[in-house]
This record gives structure tokens, C-alpha cells and sequence, in this order.
């Protein structure tokens, strides 16, 4: 115990005595110089020396740092750091090339400190240059990493505005003697696939169909339930009279899929008779739309419904709605009345009061609704909208 | 567009004076200017800027279209002296900034009364017969030094380059933000930069034009210097006593004595 404490005791006085100023200075382990301030070096230490392979005769005198940089290593020097140097006193964790005396390159990171006199004029340059082979090797594929995942994030961009695009019909078709509008705004950005759908399609002549939906969550699995959904009610519609049996089927394909979302559709069947038109209902679990009557008195219609993909034969009611020319009817998803600002909802009531003002087109009902949710939360939605307005020409 | 914001122009000295427009290179910001506009503020109108993307400029400016070589830059210029107002300008511009100068002196050769090159090149590459200093490999290497030095900090450095509304107090930018910029944006103007070749346009440049050279630049030798003056109808060559590229930061009192000297010479037209 006491020998061996002793021996430690000697080891430590050796090393002490041993490590005198000029090897602390010649064999630091990073190399070492000292330049003027315009860069001729007058000292460098045998570490540097080692690095770079480069005799102490062939530099002091005779180099500027500057001169031992690569030609872009040069550029780079002049521009940046050797103004950062002369204005902060010190730059730090420079990344620079030095070529070797055998041409070879050596991949450094350098510190510099500008020494100044009494009078604030530059004195001398320190600078500290570490190898960083290794560091740089790591570099280079962080950047090959960091471009790679900016390419990928690029193509799942293009890849979810694509998906997104066959999703929603950029506008909805032409239909005699009924004037439609339709507007769509996906949540935030718009970089992520919404879940909410609409679509307005024929059946036979004079016969329509109308459907907007909601499938739960967003992204490509919320995506692909979402074209589901819409071409089995596509599919369904033509099989089925009643909007209600369209909904059973979409039901039984979403259980039978094992598919683990739900989704809320209102699906309504259009039939002309003469300038008017009677609308059937179906709710599956989605909000009730609100009609505007030509008085100017706005209701919601529709009797509220299952969400479909949960349970087995759910309840779902067929419901007429008369529509009499000048009548509007707006078709929404939750993006609308959940909108929030400061914590409060859009909620119904201001949907209301946005459905009862007069407009003379489905577009300017369609535009006015869309401009006030968007305004309530200072543009930036917190979840998809969809708007699907039907209105009877007088 | 706000000109004077998109280029975070700011004014010093008396507003009847001459005006002298400080232009800065690639590198930096208008900071390169510190030790040398200054001490023109009692006699001049000095106007300072940074080039859309450097410094406290609008980041939002930026188009790449419209930066995608100089001229882009010089129309900024053209269109500082114009929101200014400026008349017999003396546009004073360092390295890559003094091409921009030239350049904005042939699109509007009536604003300005001189032009000061500091440390000056029309092309930066070396070409039959041409010595500019470099190679095409020298570019993609310093291009491969801004990757790796932007590497460190560019994440931690974008808050204060985006949200930064106010100036801060100089010696707090220099701690925090000196001379920083967005690292895309640096990359295409160190492109547009060392891919230049401006030589034909020194020609059609007549405004009486001040060279500043210094020796061991290692960016734009003497030679490139002697090749400006000797190209320009109407331009000298001052050999200054400093080295390196950047004497505005080096030897401030030599580069502002060599101005002054230049701008109250009489230099009649044609001389």
C-alpha cells in the first residue's frame, strides 16, 4: 500500500519535471502556430509539423497559413474567416483543408485568436489545428444523409398532393337545373393527406348523388380508407335505392376489411321534379347539413345516423328533404364547426349566421362559409374542411 | 417591396451630402464596412446595405431567378439609389461587389459619379491566357468548405437569421450572428460569384473608376487588378500598402486615405 503510493508519487513528480513549457508547446496534441496578422508564420510547433509533414525551415519565414490551403480552403479563408478573426479576436471550429508537403489533403479543424498591443493594433495570429479525418468522413455522410431524407421528403410530398388530388374532384360536375359548389382546404400546410372526402356523381337522368365524409385520422392509411370509401359508395349507390343502403354496404365492406377506422358520410340522393327538386337523406354519423328555405329560416336536416365501420347493421334513416327552387342546402365535415380560436369553436351557430346571409350562387354561399371558418382561425386550419353546397336555381 | 428594408439599408452623415453607396462582398455583410464608412459620415451621406441574403436582409426576397448571376444584385443597387433619391453617387464596393458596382453603372450609368473597386475581379477562373487564380476545382472545394463549416451551426443560427426584426447592438451581433447567412442562399451566391465572368462588361463602363489593390491577395492577384485598370476606359490603379483581400478590414486608414484622395480629386470628364 505505502510502496505502491510511493511509486505513484515518484511517477507523478517524473511526468511533472519532464513536461516542461517547450514540450507542452512542441508535442500538444494538436499542431500549433503563430503568424503575423496578415498570416506569414514565424512559429510552429512538431506537431503541426508531423501533421502535415512539411519541414520547420520550409514554413517559418517563409509560408502564410493561407498558402498551405486548399484553393477553395483559400477562398473560404479570405471570406470568412479571416474577417471574423479581425473583427471577433477569435474564430473557432473551422472547418479548412491544409494541403500536406506530399500533396495530400488533411482535413482540420482550426481555432484562431488575434493577439493585439497596448494601442488595440493586431500583434500576432494563434492558431490551433486538429486533425479531423475522421470528423469530416462522419461530416460528409450526415450530408449525404440530410440530402437523402430531404429527397425522400420531397417525393412523399409530391406523392400525398397526387393522392390527395384523385381524392377531391377539383370541381364538381354541371348539373341541369341545379346549381352545386364545393371547396376543400386541408389542415395546416397541406403536406399531410386529409381524411375528408366529397363527391357528386349521376345516376340516371335527373337522378344525383351527393356525398361528403369524414374518415378518421389523416396520412396514407386514412388515404387509402378514404378512396375506399369513396368508390364502394360509388359502386353501392347503383345497387342500392335508398341512400341508407348504400351506407349498410359501405358499413359491411369497412367490418369485412378489418379495417381499424371509422368514417361519418352523408349521403344524398337528389331526384328532380319539374323546378324542383326532393333530396334523401342518410347520416352516418355525420353532422346534419343546414338548409337555407327561400324565406331566409335556416334548420339542419337529416336524422343523425350511425358512423359507419363499428358495428354491425347500424341504425341509419332515410329522411326526405324538399327542396324548392331557391333553397340551399350546405353539406359540411367537422373541419368546419371545430374550428377553433383561442380555445372556442366555430361551433353551429356561426355556421348559421354564415348560411343565412343571401347569395345568389352555391359558389358565393361556398366562398362566404370558407372565408369565415378560415378567418376564425386566422387562416390556418387546425383540420380538414370540406364544403359541399346544393342550391335550387329560382 | 419595401427596397430599404428588403436590403436592410442604413444611413449615416448628412442627408444633403454626397451620398457614397458601401457595398459588401461574398462572405459577409454590410459589417465588412465598420471600419472604413464611418469615417466618411462628417463630409458624406454614407448608405450601407446587405445583398438580399446576407446579413439583416429580407430573406424572403430572395428568388433565385432573379439572383442567379450579378446583374440581379446590381439591379438592387440601381434600385437603393433610386428609393434614396441619390444623385453623383460614389459607389465603393469590395471584392465581388465591386463587379456588381460595374455592373450597375452600365445599367445606369447616370447615378453614379465614381466608382471604388476594392480588391476587384471579373472572373475568378483562370481561361486561355487568363489568369483569374483558380480552377473549377478550387470552386467546388470551397463550395465542399462552406458545407462542412455551415454544418455546425446552421440549424442553431437559423432563429436569429429569421426572427430577428431589430438590430441588435453591435457587439451582441458579433458574439451571436456575424457575418452569417442562410447556407443555401450563400452556396448559390458563392456559385454566381466564382462562375462569373464579367470582363466584357468593364469596357462599356466610362465613369471615372478608382482600382484598390493589395498584394498577396490570394483571391484577386495584382495581375487581375492591373487586367481591371488597364480594361476600364476610365479607371487608375492604386497599389495599396496591405495585404490579403480584405483591406477595408486590414488596413482601414491606407483604403480610406486612398478614396478621399480619389473622390476629392478633380477628375474632369474624359481624363
Amino acid at each position: 500500500m505505502t510502496s505502491s503510493s510511493g511509486e505513484a508519487l515518484d511517477a507523478f513528480y517524473e511526468a511533472l519535471l519532464d513536461d516542461d513549457a517547450e514540450q507542452l508547446y512542441d508535442r500538444a496534441p494538436c499542431g500549433y502556430l503563430s503568424t503575423t496578422p496578415d498570416g506569414s508564420i514565424i512559429k510552429v510547433n512538431q506537431t503541426f509539423l508531423t501533421l502535415t509533414g512539411y519541414a520547420r525551415a520550409e514554413l517559418v519565414g517563409r509560408r502564410s497559413f493561407v498558402d498551405l490551403l486548399t484553393g477553395g480552403g483559400r477562398i473560404y479563408h479570405e471570406t470568412h474567416y479571416a474577417p471574423m478573426l479581425r473583427m471577433q479576436g477569435t474564430a473557432r471550429e473551422i472547418a479548412l483543408d491544409l494541403v500536406r508537403a506530399d500533396g495530400s489533403r488533411l482535413p482540420a479543424l482550426v481555432n484562431a485568436v488575434l493577439e493585439r498591443d497596448d494601442s488595440d493594433a493586431p500583434r500576432v495570429i494563434r492558431i490551433a489545428v486538429f486533425d479531423a479525418t475522421d470528423r469530416r468522413e462522419y461530416e460528409r455522410e450526415l450530408l449525404r444523409a440530410k440530402d437523402r431524407a430531404e429527397a425522400s421528403e420531397a417525393h412523399a410530398r409530391s406523392l400525398a398532393e397526387t393522392l390527395q388530388q384523385t381524392l377531391i374532384p377539383p370541381t364538381p360536375p354541371a348539373i341541369p337545373g341545379l346549381d352545386i359548389a364545393a371547396a376543400y382546404r386541408p389542415a395546416g400546410d397541406g403536406t399531410e393527406v386529409g381524411g375528408d372526402f366529397y363527391d357528386v356523381f349521376q345516376l340516371r337522368e335527373d337522378n344525383w348523388v351527393v356525398v361528403i365524409g369524414d374518415v378518421r385520422g389523416k396520412g396514407v392509411q386514412a388515404a387509402a380508407v378514404t378512396a375506399l370509401a369513396r368508390h364502394t359508395l360509388r359502386a353501392a349507390a347503383i345497387g342500392h335505392p335508398t341512400p341508407s343502403g348504400a351506407l349498410t354496404r359501405l358499413n359491411e365492406v369497412l367490418l369485412l376489411e378489418e379495417i381499424d377506422r371509422f368514417c361519418t358520410v352523408a349521403f344524398l340522393q337528389l331526384s328532380r321534379a319539374g323546378e324542383s327538386w326532393t333530396g334523401t337523406l342518410c347520416l352516418g354519423g355525420h353532422p346534419q347539413p343546414l338548409l337555407r328555405r327561400p324565406g331566409g329560416t335556416v334548420t339542419a336536416v337529416g336524422a343523425p345516423g350511425m358512423l359507419l365501420g363499428v358495428v354491425a347493421d347500424p341504425p341509419l334513416p332515410d329522411l326526405a328533404v324538399p327542396l324548392e327552387p331557391g333553397a340551399v342546402l350546405v353539406l359540411f365535415t367537422d373541419g368546419v364547426t371545430e374550428a377553433r380560436a383561442d380555445g372556442e369553436l366555430y361551433g353551429e351557430g356561426r355556421l348559421r349566421a354564415a348560411v343565412t346571409a343571401d347569395h345568389q350562387t352555391a359558389d358565393a354561399v361556398t366562398q362566404a362559409v370558407l372565408d369565415d371558418v378560415m378567418r376564425y382561425q386566422s387562416g390556418w386550419p387546425r383540420d380538414d374542411i370540406a364544403l359541399v353546397t346544393v342550391r335550387v336555381p329560382t | 417591396m419595401d427596397v430599404l428594408a428588403r436590403n436592410n439599408v442604413t444611413l449615416a452623415g448628412p442627408p444633403t451630402a454626397q451620398p457614397m453607396v458601401f457595398a459588401h462582398g461574398f462572405g459577409c455583410d454590410q459589417n465588412m464596412w465598420r471600419f472604413v464608412a464611418p469615417r466618411f459620415s462628417s463630409s458624406h451621406r454614407v448608405v450601407l446595405f446587405d445583398h438580399v441574403g446576407a446579413g439583416q436582409s429580407d430573406l424572403s426576397a430572395w428568388d433565385p431567378e432573379r439572383y442567379s448571376s450579378l446583374t440581379g444584385y446590381a439591379q438592387d443597387v440601381v434600385e437603393i439609389c433610386q428609393a434614396l433619391d441619390l444623385h453623383d453617387v460614389v459607389f465603393v464596393g469590395h471584392s465581388v461587389a465591386a463587379m456588381i458596382g460595374v455592373l450597375a453603372a452600365a445599367q445606369a450609368p447616370d447615378l453614379f459619379a465614381r466608382l471604388v473597386l476594392v480588391s476587384p475581379s471579373p472572373r475568378y477562373i483562370d481561361d486561355d491566357g487568363y489568369v483569374g487564380g483558380f480552377s473549377h476545382r478550387d470552386v467546388e472545394e470551397m463550395l465542399d468548405s462552406l458545407d462542412s463549416n455551415y454544418l455546425g451551426w446552421s440549424t442553431a443560427m437559423a432563429p436569429a437569421i429569421m426572427g430577428n426584426d431589430e438590430r441588435p447592438e453591435l457587439g451582441e451581433e458579433l458574439t451571436a450572428s456575424f457575418c452569417r447567412t442562410d447556407p443555401d442562399i450563400a452556396r448559390q451566391f458563392a456559385r454566381v460569384t466564382f462562375l462569373s465572368d464579367n470582363r466584357r462588361d468593364l469596357a462599356t463602363v466610362t465613369t471615372p473608376t478608382l482600382v484598390l489593390q493589395c498584394s498577396n491577395d490570394v483571391i484577386a492577384p495584382t495581375s487581375v487588378g492591373e487586367y481591371v485598370a488597364a480594361t476600364m476606359p476610365n479607371a487608375t490603379l492604386r497599389l495599396l500598402d496591405a495585404t490579403g483581400h480584405c483591406p477595408n478590414l486590414s488596413a482601414p486608414q491606407a483604403t480610406t486615405a486612398a478614396i478621399r484622395e480619389f473622390i476629392g480629386a478633380d477628375i474632369s470628364a474624359g481624363a
